[in-house]
């Protein structure tokens, strides 16, 4: 699977955004503190990290005995700069046709 | 970008598709850092950590802590491009660079030791080290970079 089909497979879920945004808030957590915070078995929770792991938006820190979460932000940035600047370049570009068109028929 | 407080311990990754030797030398050659890590020339050698900004001033000077190349890359940090930031105390830069599979390698790194440099914490954050690895990733996956820095522009 490409980079870019992990991610958008990764954010296609209800509970995975959650937990991105849990990290958001505070990074750096356990899979303890993440998981009292959602009604879901702890094994659930893996699944979901490890979904998260593989598209490279969470990464995980050994600190002592504890195993961290952290939010790496780095991959939405590149389907930012991918799909969206894109797109939305498109749409600025073809109000700047508009006006033009506007401005030849005023 | 946001108004919570900015973590003490960062973590940013990304995989490129290049050699290890490629990324360690993108890191450590001030010819290559001044095309993605908005204009300084940074050079990184087993002596010292040092970046100059666009208009040749010193943007940081720090020890280096250690220097394994093509794997492991550890310094300190202070932000002397801002004065507010310079006065804080010093931070440490992790990079970490690791082999994967079908010529892929994965950059990680690890911004910590923030805890008495909190608006230096904010400052790196949010677009901060973000636009450095995807600028680094674009360059080397490209030949291009992602920004034009102009001579003497401060970012």
């Amino acid at each position: 699977m490409a980079d870019d089909d992990r991610v958008f497979k990764a954010l296609a879920d209800p509970t995975r955004r959650h937990l991105l945004d849990r990290l958001f808030e505070r990074d750096g957590r356990t899979l303890t503190e993440l998981e009292s915070e959602l009604e879901m078995t702890r094994f659930g929770v893996m699944k979901h990290l490890r979904v998260l792991e593989d598209a490279g938006l969470v990464t995980t820190r050994r600190s002592g005995r504890e195993k961290l979460h952290f939010l790496n932000p780095v991959p939405i940035r590149l389907i930012h700069d991918r799909w969206i600047d894109k797109y939305t370049e498109h749409r600025v570009a073809t109000l700047a046709d508009l006006k033009t068109q506007l401005e030849e028929h005023a | 970008m946001s108004t919570m407080t900015a973590e003490a311990t960062q973590v940013y990754s990304v995989f490129i598709r290049a050699t290890p030797e490629q990324v360690w030398d993108a890191i450590t050659k001030p010819e290559f850092t001044a095309k993605y890590f908005y204009g300084a020339r940074i050079e990184n050698s087993e002596n010292g950590h040092r970046s100059l900004g666009p208009d040749g001033s010193v943007w940081g000077d720090e020890p280096t802590f250690e220097y394994e190349p093509p794997r492991r890359l550890v310094h300190g940090w202070r932000s002397l491009y801002d004065p507010e930031l310079a006065e804080e105390e010093r931070s440490r830069v992790t990079w970490e660079i690791e082999p994967q599979e079908g010529g892929i390698t994965k950059l990680t790194v690890v911004h910590d030791q923030l805890e008495r440099a909190p608006k230096t914490a904010e400052s790196v954050s949010g677009d901060g080290w973000m636009m450095v690895l995807s600028g680094l990733k674009t360059l080397l996956e490209t030949g291009e970079p992602l920004v034009e820095v102009s001579e003497g522009e401060a970012s």
